[in-house]
């Protein structure tokens, strides 16, 4: 994980771009973040970087956390997220904010899911249920058979059914990052992102390009401008 | 406070010369179309049969009979891309949506009332579509 922020998610808005065209964002807070423990490979057997965020009162700390935190004399922080292999060079202390990112980064957004409770298959796996009229009598929103016969016998692992749904740790990958408030430490980034409004999420550079990406200028369409204006 | 941010990304993109203009109007949307490397202003006239959603995601829909065939658009409120909105005639209506200009045909079909001030007058353009 090259370089990551904690941050929390405020909601959804739209903004025009440059261009005049509408984008879609998931505007999220994301600092500041204050730098605590950073682990090295000598002396921990990893690298790796705690960043803190949420400032608090120290009283609305337990004892454990704010001992931890006061190790490196750092503020009074309500969460901390472990980054491993930080590409950016920091020392306790030090306080990252969204400057970190800047528009047109891709990003992966991680967050816990909205919590559903005990859903259906039809809400939880997509299943089509039944006719809701044509004589249907009862039978709107079953799953239908689950298994074979004598023969395997048995429910198959994994079967889709009725259970709990959301609230699990989920990633939005490739998001870009549309815009960046330096003053209110904000990033605007491109599309939905899990969880709800003041939820806790993780925002890390994207682990994989979305297919096909290049950066602005290599893109193919940019070259062949760029070659025509030299003409 | 997560509110407070947001509307001050919102407010940041309202448009201050927003158009002063309601359902019924007739009216000539002024709008930026690129073309190759140019950029330059396309008219679209018409009356507005609608508007939907509030503050930065308002919209408006403006509806006219081109070559007898009946075309909707639906423009932003306050989109950069629309150069500005002119107010041709004010019309008098009933209704919020004027769905119901989508079955007329002919004259009926293109105007609606005239609005002086409160109440139409039944007079001028008005006696036309009757």
């Amino acid at each position: 994980m090259p370089i990551g922020l904690l941050g929390k998610k405020l909601g959804q808005t739209r903004v025009y771009d440059a261009k005049g065209i509408i984008r879609p964002v998931t505007v999220v807070l994301a600092g500041p973040n204050r730098v605590l423990q950073c682990k090295t490979q000598q002396s921990d057997g990893y690298n790796a970087v705690q960043l803190g965020f949420n400032d608090q009162k120290e009283q609305r700390l337990t004892k454990a956390l704010l001992g931890h935190i006061k190790k490196f004399n750092g503020v009074a922080v309500k969460r901390i997220q472990e980054f491993r292999n930080f590409s950016k060079e920091v020392k306790p202390g030090d306080v990252l904010g969204a400057t970190l990112f800047s528009p047109g980064d891709y990003v992966d957004a991680i967050g816990l899911t909205k919590g559903r409770g005990f859903e259906g298959v039809v809400g939880r796996h997509g299943f089509a249920g039944g006719d809701a009229t044509h004589g249907a009598k009862g039978w709107h929103r079953r799953s239908g058979a689950i298994g074979q016969r004598l023969f395997p016998g048995t429910v198959m692992r994994g079967m889709k059914m009725p259970g709990h749904m959301g609230q699990v740790r989920r990633t939005a990958q490739n998001l870009e990052v549309i815009q960046v408030h330096e003053a209110d430490n904000l990033l605007l980034i491109k599309g939905a992102i899990p969880g709800s409004n003041g939820d806790y999420v993780v925002i890390r550079e994207s682990k994989k390009q979305p297919k096909g990406w290049r950066p602005h200028a290599e893109r193919p369409e940019n070259v062949k401008k760029a070659e025509a204006k030299k003409k | 406070m997560n509110q407070v941010l947001l509307d001050k990304i919102e407010s940041k993109q309202f448009r201050k010369d927003a158009a002063d203009f309601s359902v019924g109007d007739s009216v000539r949307v002024h709008t930026k179309v690129v073309e190759g490397d140019k950029e330059r202003i396309q008219i679209f006239s018409g009356v507005v049969i609608g508007r939907r959603g509030h503050g930065l995601n308002e919209m408006f829909t403006v509806r006219r009979i081109s070559y007898g065939e009946g075309v909707e658009r639906v423009f932003p409120l306050h989109s950069p891309r629309v150069e500005k909105v002119e107010v041709e005639r004010k019309g008098s209506v009933r209704r919020a949506k004027l769905t119901y200009l989508r079955k007329r045909l002919g004259k009926g079909a293109t105007l609606v009332k005239e609005r002086e001030g409160r109440g139409a007058a039944e007079t001028g353009p008005a006696a036309v579509q009757q």
